[in-house]
């Protein structure tokens, strides 16, 4: 196994002529912080993208950067910050729920699994950020899609493919995103002792409002103890409402909120720097760090089936933990180890064909044996191996990490 | 375009026969030159051309059986939706079928605890929040043409409107697609969660331009509608001023719902038309809508008047009520028929520039106008960079189109040589298909080219929109590796 330490884009064209000419397979990483996300896979070299790093290009005014894939996550929002700007789509960090230090996270690390945080229900995904994309794809061909500007219509939106693909389809060297500003104020609505069923109708009825929540989670009495928030100590489940905006608008919203909410349960608000702090716990799965020896789910689906999801689920797979982000359309799952396929049938039958369930953290064996990624329909897995033959014929890179490969 | 096939054109009657054995409706099969009339142009009305047969399927089963058909015969597809491309996205083919969507029109469900309405891809864009209004909600994105434009055809386009800046397009709005394949094959993508399992199929399908599959349907995001909105007029005694201006804006932190600009030509143009109470001694005009709290548009609307000050700005005026608010849009909302007025024709193109670069890209099409003999008045998205110059011409002066043609085709040039695109919202089609490589290089179109081909091998959708050289999958597959035995010692280990 060799171990390349990128360093320039032209080491990542003469590797993959190399992998090409020689038939290697290769796993691409920038830090390695989410390395156990995924199959397996049986490669003959790594490659390490974390000193392919730096900015670009960053004109505020514009609300525009562009930045190597290598790029610390960290690096972007000090230098965003910097200049009161922040990526909306609040990007997740993953690495301490994997076992690893926290603040590994590389740009292409969020941009090419497409991972968004809390504030993905009003700001949108990582893929709704990206606006363009240079790097090579597996047939070791330079390309680069998407532009610098918000509004491009010209020709397939190529980055829409590479967020999402886990590395398969091509390396990123570079990505260009949309930046904007950093809320003036963020304040949180917390509204104690609710039930699974009624937290979802509050949600619901809290992102219905003209309030503008711009995130929304349920945390369940053992994991609201978690966060270590004074707020949330007492062994009481609550619903949480993030506010964000200029002051007096905040103030406002919150105040209608709480005054909305307040029938329900006991309310509370939360400032500054616990908001910051609870909502950062949240989007980056903390309650789950903890305890590595669980096996852990993320789960997208309609907010509305959510309750009945988590009723069939637990009264099948005893002793599993949950919180719900996302206004109720994230669950996430932790299931003790010992679990038979760490709950895979029984998760993934529950979601009745809507919505999907990645198994995020579990050990490489289960990772084998159970399909991390939600399994697809023939039609569409026909198209995306197509799609992988297309850009990767020799399916080089990442290869297996998503599916395993078959025929197309 | 492309050549017609001849042994398409040959079997025309055969093709017909068992379209209508296909399509249960005795009306859903048009073949005779008066109805094929109505499908012979899109939006842009200067490209013309009869399709060999047009048809209105009215079930999914119908499409899926009109698409296998069509590729086990060998013949092209065209979908259409209402036809208001700006771009000839929906321009027959002369040895194609006509597939138009017309049909399936109906609001399936509106899901208020998902937010979300579940509707057929001939529902037109305004009628989504028609029906979820007396509720308070509705659907974001809103092309000018939204009172006629469908959602299907909002996908394939991937359209925008004035409020994208602050709510995105079409693609940041649709949360699932059920489309089918030019095999036939049905398949859903997305629904009523969020982000794909697998690769972001939907997002690569919006803005496809009707080229990977046929959309049946679409399954949108609802906002709750804001409670107050605000707009503001400011004009400036040049564009450089109010480019400066929307984007400090911007910088402070500010994002508005809408930022219009307008250029002294529009203004005059509009106000002309509807008496919108523009001024007429400016240069350009901004308007800039905000919506929200109350507290949180006067919190903001200060910041911006205080702005704009600093910016030179020479008039400043606050909607005072919803009556004048709407008033304020008329005008820009008029500005195409209003330049319509004073020119026999225009040519609206679709540009989107780095911001910072409106000065030098306006005073270049200044130049430009000289040059060509041509006038040209600008309305632009100010907030996200995306220019519609309006080209006057007059199409019976000989000549005068290939003019206009040129002159777009130099401004669209000139947007990607700053930095930009050819086109914001409006969609390559045929109008900038050869303008393709002005953008991308030939490795670059490739690489878009192989995504087609997991979709439609025998390129049978939409053909000669689009891309300018269309090539063979087979030989878009082909592999050129380059000696690679090097060892890389320069390659740090670790």
């Amino acid at each position: 196994m060799e171990n390349f330490n990128i360093t320039a884009e032209d080491q990542v064209s003469d590797l993959l002529q190399w992998a090409l000419s020689n038939n290697k397979r290769l796993s691409i990483a920038g830090n390695n912080s989410k390395a156990t996300l995924g199959r397996p896979m049986n490669v003959d070299a790594k490659l390490g993208l974390s000193g392919l790093s730096g900015i670009e290009m960053y004109e505020p005014a514009e609300l525009v950067m562009k930045a190597k894939a290598g790029t610390l996550v960290t690096l972007v929002e000090e230098e965003l910050g910097a200049s009161g700007q922040q990526l909306a789509f609040t990007p997740p960090d993953y690495g301490p729920l994997l076992g690893q230090a926290a603040g590994l996270g590389t740009l292409g690390g969020i941009f090419a699994p497409n991972l968004s945080g809390s504030n993905r229900i009003k700001a949108g995904a990582a893929r709704d950020h990206l606006l363009g994309v240079n790097g090579f794809t597996g047939r070791g061909e330079a390309f680069q899609t998407g532009s610098r500007v918000m509004k491009n219509v010209t020709g397939y939106d190529l980055c829409k493919l590479v967020a999402g693909s886990y590395g398969t389809l091509a390396i990123c060297t570079s990505l260009t995103f949309k930046v904007l500003p950093k809320p003036e104020k963020i304040r949180t609505v917390l509204v104690y002792g609710i039930t699974l069923e009624a937290s979802v109708a509050l949600m619901r009825d809290a992102m219905s409002s003209v309030h503008e929540v711009s995130a929304a989670a349920y945390m369940p009495p053992k994991i609201a103890s978690k966060t270590g928030i004074d707020y949330l100590e007492g062994d009481v489940s609550a619903v949480a409402l993030k506010i964000e905006g200029p002051a007096p608008s905040v103030e406002y919203r919150c105040a209608a909120l709480l005054k909305m909410f307040e029938g329900l349960g006991r309310v509370e608000e939360l400032h500054g720097h616990r908001s910051s702090t609870l909502w950062k716990y949240l989007s980056d799965v903390r309650p789950f760090s903890e305890n590595q020896t669980s096996n852990v789910w993320k789960i997208s689906i309609p907010p509305s089936n959510a309750p009945a999801f988590i009723k069939a689920i637990s009264s099948s797979l005893s002793g599993l933990e949950y919180f719900l982000d996302w206004a109720g359309g994230l669950v996430w799952v932790s299931v003790p180890e010992g679990v038979d396929n760490a709950g895979d049938v029984v998760i993934r039958q529950n979601l009745k064909g809507s919505g999907h369930a990645t198994l995020i953290r579990a050990s490489e064996k289960l990772r084998k044996e159970v399909l991390p990624f939600q399994p697809q329909n023939s039609v569409i897995a026909k198209i995306s191996e197509r799609i992988r033959e297309g850009y990767d014929p020799q399916r080089i890179l990442n290869p297996e990490r998503m599916y395993p490969i078959v025929e197309s | 375009m492309p050549l017609p096939d001849r042994s398409v054109l040959e079997k025309r009657d055969m093709l017909v026969r068992r379209l209508k054995e296909i399509v249960q409706n005795p009306n859903g099969v048009i073949d005779q030159e008066a109805g094929l009339r109505a499908f012979e142009c899109d939006g842009l009305s200067a490209y013309r051309q009869l399709p060999m047969v047009a048809v209105l399927p009215e079930t999914k089963q119908e499409i899926s059986e009109i698409l296998k058909f069509c590729k086990a015969e060998g013949v092209n597809v065209v979908p259409r939706g209402a036809g208001t491309s700006l771009s000839g996205g929906a321009l027959p083919l002369a040895d194609g079928v006509l597939l138009g969507l017309a049909k399936f029109n109906k609001i399936i469900e509106v899901d208020y605890d998902n937010r979300c309405a579940v509707v057929q891809p001939g529902v037109t864009n305004l009628a989504i929040t028609d029906a979820v209004k007396a509720d308070g909600f509705y659907y974001a994105p809103d092309p000018s043409s939204q009172i006629a434009c469908t959602i299907g055809g909002n996908i394939a386009e991937n359209s925008g409107g004035v409020h994208c800046l602050k709510y995105g397009l079409t693609t940041n709005n649709v949360l699932g697609v059920e489309m089918i394949t030019m095999d036939g094959d049905t398949i859903q993508l997305g629904g009523k969660h969020l982000d794909a399992e697998g690769y972001d199929l939907m997002g690569v399908v919006t803005g496809s331009e009707g080229l990977l599959g046929v959309i049946t349907e679409v399954t949108v995001r609802l906002l709750r509608s804001p409670k107050h909105i605000s707009a503001q007029l400011i004009g400036f005694p040049s564009s450089e001023q109010a480019g400066d201006c929307v984007g400090k804006v911007i910088g402070a932190g500010i994002i508005p719902a809408g930022m219009e600009m307008m250029d002294y030509y529009a203004i005059h143009a509009a106000e002309e038309f509807c008496h919108a109470g523009y001024p007429l001694d400016v240069e350009a005009l901004l308007i800039v809508e905000l919506d929200g709290p109350e507290i949180e548009i006067e919190h903001n609307n200060q910041a911006i008047e205080k702005i704009a000050k600093e910016c030179g700005a020479t008039v400043i005026k606050l909607s005072q009520s919803e009556e004048e608010r709407l008033t304020f849009w008329a005008g820009r909302k008029a500005a195409f028929p209003a330049i319509g007025r004073i020119s026999p024709d225009y040519m609206c193109m679709d540009g989107t520039i780095p911001r910072n670069q409106l000065p030098k890209v306006l005073a270049r099409m200044g130049e430009l106008s000289e040059h060509y003999g041509l006038r040209v008045a600008n309305v632009f998205h100010a907030g996200d960079g995306n220019l519609h110059p309006l080209i006057l011409f007059d199409a019976n002066i000989p000549g005068e189109l290939e003019k206009c043609e040129q002159f777009g085709a130099d401004i669209l040039k000139l947007c990607v040589e700053v930095g930009g695109v050819l086109t914001g919202e409006h969609g390559v089609g045929i109008e900038k298909r050869d303008l393709m490589n002005e953008m991308f290089s030939e490795a670059d179109l490739k690489q878009q080219q192989r995504l087609k081909c997991a979709f439609d091998p025998d390129g049978r959708l939409n053909p000669g929109k689009v891309f300018p050289i269309l090539h063979r999958c087979a030989e878009l597959g082909k592999m050129h590796v380059h000696n690679g035995a090097l060892p890389f010692p320069d390659i740090p280990r670790f």
